[in-house]
């Protein structure tokens, strides 16, 4: 019982069996034809070619919505962590751990808990809460389909992943800009820092750097893990007229609903893709500079 | 100098320059607070308010028939609610104890002990770090049909317990205990197992707490599991006895209380295990920086 290997074995077999195996059958499985019932006969590279070419629903729909949730929800809800955090750490122990926890609350129920509480919230007739209230206030005249059509579907969505957006990376960042070393900022002072402004340039961003990197990872999976959420607010996929519909409801689409496998496979390589891409891109941000 | 403070970060006391802050903080923590309380509300409305027009937001007459009324749908559909209960418990409590051992003993490996390939394995758990799961589902679940494990409460299990983040975390924290005293353990005889589970694991309990709160996120609020692997009712978790729920009598207002009271009971073992551990949360996410 000494040697590496008890150590090592257990957590990296699971890793094979759980994401390296998927990760290379999802590429293998792309240059298919696969129904789940016959055996997998190779096509090539036509999965791809249909995705760009036939597949109007995911180059009308699909990419454009992932591309804008993703941008909008990714980048700001980051943003807001850190000042959130910045911000925190600037006002005493005891209220900053309540407001901490009040931020952080919201993401513990991402996923099936909380879609419930919305679907009540922007219900669609006069009694939904957010509708009798606009109406009492006579802002609208007739109650809105808020979670059915196209054109709010988005952008309930975007609000309800900014929402519940403060997770782990936050937390990280909390945790990184308390940690700074005060007499950075005093020394710069004496040389010369004036204003808030140029403290965060100089100071604390360059400080907590690596919990920089850290929240910025998780924001940008925790964007794409939140990929359902437009199916759980409308109660079906595809969602009304595909306003909702990202790149995971699209997998789910064509693997479970249509069980074509293999199609579904490229569109999951094309996400894998994609969610690296974007990391990578981050790394060369944020990262330190070797 | 010593009059003399550069920054206002880590305040020990109230001071006039912080209203700004809270002039931000306190307007968004309502906002963000508003949804939470709304649900809390709604889970205790009698019938009576739930069809009240127009709809209030504060509960009026508290009761518990909401939740009574949960139990007796889900006895009424063949599987007792307590069922759907214990699936849970139990797969939570032993998914968290296999998460903490199984990533916990990664990380001791990585971080101190010597052997080839260690530094590529933990380039590898990081590049896994923006590994988003959903994106292979399919692939995963032709693999845990061929291994025969569809409707094993194993899969509930095993696909939660490659958590990156959690060996990640954990592997940094181990980092900073100091080598000396690992080889004075060493010295008294004391094997690498036994290190491990008497002086490591004290040593990062507020890392373990960490993960150990991860990953029962990950197994409590889990439905994919239940959804795509399970086709025994009867093993299945609350989390997916909810989802279905709300999908089936989520749009009628009598639902939505039975919603409301099934989304509180969900979300509130997330939210108390927050409070009770937060200090130890803070403690480990000051080493989680990527380098």
């Amino acid at each position: 019982m000494n040697g590496p290997a008890w150590f090592i074995i257990p957590y990296w077999t699971l890793f094979i069996i759980f994401i390296v195996i998927p990760v290379v059958a999802a590429i293998v499985l792309s240059f298919t034809y696969f129904n789940a019932i016959q055996a997998p006969t190779y096509v090539g590279i036509r999965n791809y070619i249909e995705l760009i070419s036939i597949d109007t629903v995911f180059m009308q729909y699909v990419l454009s919505n992932t591309i804008k949730f993703a941008l909008i929800v990714g980048p700001i809800g980051y943003i807001l962590s850190f000042l959130l955090a910045w911000m925190l750490a600037q006002i005493p122990k005891t209220p900053r751990t309540i407001f901490a926890i009040i931020l952080y609350s919201p993401s513990l129920t991402m996923g099936v808990a909380m879609s419930t509480m919305w679907q009540i919230i922007f219900s669609g007739d006069a009694s939904g809460y957010l509708n009798s209230m606009l109406l009492n206030w006579g802002l609208i005249l007739e109650p809105i389909q808020f979670l059915q059509s196209p054109e709010y579907l988005m952008n309930i969505m975007i609000i309800v992943s900014l929402w519940s957006s403060m997770g782990v990376g936050f937390l990280a960042m909390l945790a990184g800009v308390l940690n700074i070393d005060q007499t950075l900022y005093e020394a710069a002072y004496v040389d010369g820092i004036r204003n808030r402004a140029q403290e965060i340039l100089y100071i604390t961003i360059p400080s907590m750097k690596p919990q920089m990197l850290f929240g910025a990872v998780m924001a940008v999976v925790s964007t794409f893990q939140a990929g359902g959420i437009g199916v759980q607010l409308s109660g079906s996929n595809p969602t009304p007229q595909y306003a909702g519909q990202l790149i995971v409801n699209h997998i789910e689409d064509f693997g479970f609903i249509r069980y074509m496998m293999g199609y579904a496979a490229s569109i999951s390589v094309v996400l894998l893709i994609l969610v690296y891409a974007i990391s990578k891109v981050t790394f060369n941000l944020l990262g330190e500079k070797e | 100098m010593a009059s003399y403070q550069g920054t206002k970060i880590n305040p020990t006391n109230f001071h006039p320059s912080q209203l700004k802050f809270y002039l931000v903080i306190v307007p968004l923590a309502i906002f963000m607070l508003l949804p939470i309380i709304f649900i809390l509300n709604h889970a205790f409305k009698p019938q009576s308010e739930l069809f009240a027009y127009p709809p209030r937001f504060f509960v009026v007459n508290p009761t518990f028939d909401n939740f009574t009324q949960l139990a007796t749908v889900a006895n009424a559909s063949g599987v007792p609610f307590s069922r759907y209960l214990v699936n849970s418990i139990l797969v939570t409590v032993s998914g968290v104890v296999l998460t903490i051992l199984f990533t916990g003993l990664s990380a001791y490996g990585l971080s101190k002990l010597k052997f080839k390939g260690k530094k590529l394995l933990f380039e590898l758990n990081t590049l896994a770090l923006m590994f988003v799961p959903i994106a292979v589902q399919i692939p995963r679940y032709l693999i845990i049909a061929q291994m025969g494990l569809i409707d094993n409460y194993l899969v509930h299990i095993l696909p939660v317990v490659v958590m990156p983040v959690a060996m990640f975390l954990l592997k940094q924290f181990i980092d900073q205990v100091p080598n000396e005293l690992i080889e004075s353990a060493k010295i008294d005889g004391a094997t690498e197992m036994q290190i491990f589970f008497k002086i490591i694991i004290p040593i990062i309990m507020p890392a373990v707490t960490t993960v150990g709160i991860l990953a029962f996120q990950a197994l409590w609020n889990d439905v994919s599991a239940s959804t795509l692997y399970i086709d025994d009712e009867s093993k299945r978790t609350l989390a997916f006895f909810m989802m279905s729920l709300t999908a089936s009598q989520g749009n009628t207002v009598a639902g939505q209380g039975m919603a409301a009271a099934a989304g509180l009971i969900m979300f509130l073992p997330n939210l108390l295990l927050f409070i009770f551990l937060q200090g130890k949360v803070m403690n480990t996410m000051a080493h989680s920086g990527i380098k």
